[in-house]
């Protein structure tokens, strides 16, 4: 009898408690505002509002109702955010990749000092620029244009597009490109053919990282789209309101916000194979 | 019929950076020429040269009458096989040989043909549909070898190609090597850090120092006639015993013995030796110019032992290679000099004096 908690204390393996401790407390601390998010969009508006909180509900208190509300409209700001954020990306890449590879590459004179302008860029808080930035926007007529949104994105995207990618592009084997060569490519054969497949995984990690912000981004889409055919989810969901001042509804907020993030998810899901298979194994020796 | 020609080949990179100073040689047919020489030495230069990856500063390379100087890498016609093998990671094993004619439109079923033909040769048949990530270091180096083979090139340049293989692996290689380009007949230019596979593969070697020829003869000369000290100390293994010492009128001193000077004139105030271990043996009754010494060190090589041997009253070491079934006095031991195979160079200049 005595001797059962014993044996069973010391099979116990304490290092494994300890990290699965740990695992399970980070996990919750990351996730528990999200899954309070997809709590709160399931729940009716009384079970939302009810004392003491419901975190289990039953099965009257569960709805689909705060997503149907958002109706055809919420779609329509689900396509300008996908148009915007994926425009943008893509701009972003197609130019910093270039810029990256030249950094990378190519020995030109002020090369330091190059780096060092793109990294002052990427240091400098962006959101003190948009008094600024709408100025030139009112200049050029953007407001009101998916470009006044596509061009600062890609703008501010590309500093950490250029370093994440020239570094990648460091410790590709230089021999590689020198076979390229002697194999008979010209230079743009070259890139596309032989230096392109194996740049993907960064190009995806970096794309990804692009998308997010652009996805996610507020304080540009809040100021120079004011149209509400054209605005983006972020403002979408802040614009959601109540029947009167008093009432916020937390429902339809936190539906928006589900539908909202639920395209990022996926993409990083599909994408994250891509990320973490390095596909240039076996190119050079190892 | 090509010749391989450089003439007066230098690479400058800025003004103290010269890994090519001014290189002339000519390869030809069925020639296997290896340039040897520490890192550093400007040997994978002068091969990026020829391939056209580098735009040399100063001079010429021919080949059979066409200066190739200019011409970009893709349109030499010259194959070569780099360290790291450089196989596209994403194409298949049968893509990565195809590419080089694909590029140069070669008709489909040709290409088909000839990589099998290669494939067949280098073993490599049931290899073709995988990837180079799939496949072990020497499978991965023959697809490399197969890429050069199959372009029917003018000339093959090879960039240390066994020097990612383990031991057993590369010795084995390095005979199919031997074999390969032996048939092919053409020019052929390799480059390496390791004597072994310089002396068994090349019909001719040049020994690289500081971006200069300092021998260029057929490996056995190389071995028994080195132009100077560097390649007396860089060929051979166990290195080459090298002595600076002084003379006294036509001998020269080590330490409380004394050696004969062949007849030089001026007769010199100090002159380098260089003797093999192996051109050292333990002293017998008729020997007549011997040293004596203590031994300080016995290294086993298997076949024979490596004896390191303080010259008494002097502080040379003399090391020698003993069959170990012999017997000898380890406080006091008598080594015989062979005087034909001594080498005497120049205290200054290092050049070799004795033809």
């Amino acid at each position: 009898m005595t001797t059962m908690p014993t044996t069973f204390l010391k099979s116990l393996n304490w290092k494994k408690v300890l990290l699965w401790t740990g695992v399970i407390f980070l996990v919750l601390f990351c996730l528990a505002p999200l899954l309070w998010q997809v709590l709160t969009s399931l729940k009716t508006n009384d079970a939302i509002a009810k004392l003491p909180t419901v975190y289990f509900p039953n099965s009257q208190q569960l709805t689909l109702d705060h997503y149907l509300i958002l109706g055809g409209k919420f779609l329509r700001y689900m396509l300008n955010s996908a148009f915007v954020s994926f425009t943008s990306t893509l701009i972003c890449l197609a130019v910093g990749a270039p810029a990256a590879y030249t950094l990378a590459r190519l020995k030109i004179p002020g090369e330091q000092i190059i780096l060092a302008c793109v990294l002052v860029v990427s240091l400098f808080p962006y959101v003190l620029l948009f008094l600024g930035l709408l100025e030139l926007v009112k200049f050029f007529g953007l407001g009101n244009n998916y470009l006044s949104l596509i061009i600062p994105y890609t703008a501010i995207n590309l500093p950490l597009t250029i370093l994440v990618l020239r570094s990648f592009f460091q410790q590709l084997p230089k021999d590689l490109e020198d076979s390229a060569r002697i194999d008979g490519y010209n230079t743009l054969q070259m890139l596309l053919q032989i230096v392109l497949p194996m740049t993907i995984p960064a190009l995806v990690t970096t794309g990804i990282l692009a998308f997010i912000f652009a996805w996610n981004e507020f304080i540009f889409a809040l100021t120079f789209i004011t149209r509400d055919t054209l605005q983006t989810i972020p403002i979408a969901i802040s614009k959601i309101g109540g029947a009167s001042a008093f009432e916020i509804p937390y429902g339809p907020i936190a539906a928006a916000t589900i539908l909202g993030t639920l395209p990022l998810v996926i993409l990083v899901l599909i994408f994250q194979q891509r990320i973490v298979q390095g596909i240039t194994a076996g190119a050079v020796k190892g | 019929m090509a010749q391989l020609k450089l003439q007066n080949l230098r690479k400058q990179f800025a003004p103290n950076v010269v890994p090519v100073k001014d290189i002339s040689l000519t390869v030809d047919d069925g020639e296997f020429l290896t340039l040897l020489g520490p890192s550093g030495c400007g040997k994978s230069t002068l091969l990026r040269l020829i391939a056209g990856l580098e735009q040399p500063t100063a001079g010429q390379v021919v080949v059979g009458e066409n200066n190739l100087t200019h011409i970009p890498p893709g349109d030499r016609n010259m194959a070569m096989v780099f360290q790291s093998y450089a196989l596209y990671p994403h194409m298949t094993v049968a893509a990565n040989i195809a590419t080089s004619l694909k590029i140069r439109k070669t008709p489909p079923g040709e290409i088909q043909q000839r990589v099998h033909t290669v494939a067949d040769t280098l073993g490599l048949s049931h290899l073709l549909d995988r990837k180079p990530g799939q496949l072990s270091g020497g499978q991965r180096q023959r697809v490399a070898l197969a890429r050069a083979l199959v372009r029917n090139p003018e000339v093959f340049l090879l960039d240390e190609p066994l020097s990612n293989l383990d031991a057993l692996l590369r010795e084995q290689v390095r005979e199919e090597l031997k074999e390969l380009f032996e048939k092919q007949n053409k020019p052929v230019v390799y480059v390496t850090h390791d004597q072994t596979e310089a002396m068994t593969l090349s019909s001719q070697v040049a020994v690289l120092l500081d971006g200069l020829i300092q021998q260029l003869d057929p490996p056995s000369r190389i071995y028994t006639h080195p132009a100077n000290k560097f390649v007396a100390g860089f060929v051979g293994s166990p290195q080459m015993n090298l002595l600076a010492l002084e003379c006294q009128g036509d001998r020269a001193i080590l330490g409380d013995f004394s050696l004969p000077l062949p007849s030089f004139s001026p007769q010199p105030s100090g002159i380098d030796i260089g003797i093999r271990p192996e051109d050292l043996s333990l002293a017998t009754e008729d020997d007549k110019i011997t040293v004596q010494g203590s031994v300080s060190l016995v290294e086993h090589f298997g076949r024979e032992l490596l004896v390191s041997v303080k010259i008494k009253g002097s502080h040379h070491t003399l090391r020698i290679l003993i069959n170990p079934d012999l017997q000898w006095e380890k406080e006091d031991i008598k080594l015989a000099v062979n005087p034909h195979r001594i080498h005497w160079f120049d205290e200054k200049t290092g050049d070799r004096l004795n033809p």
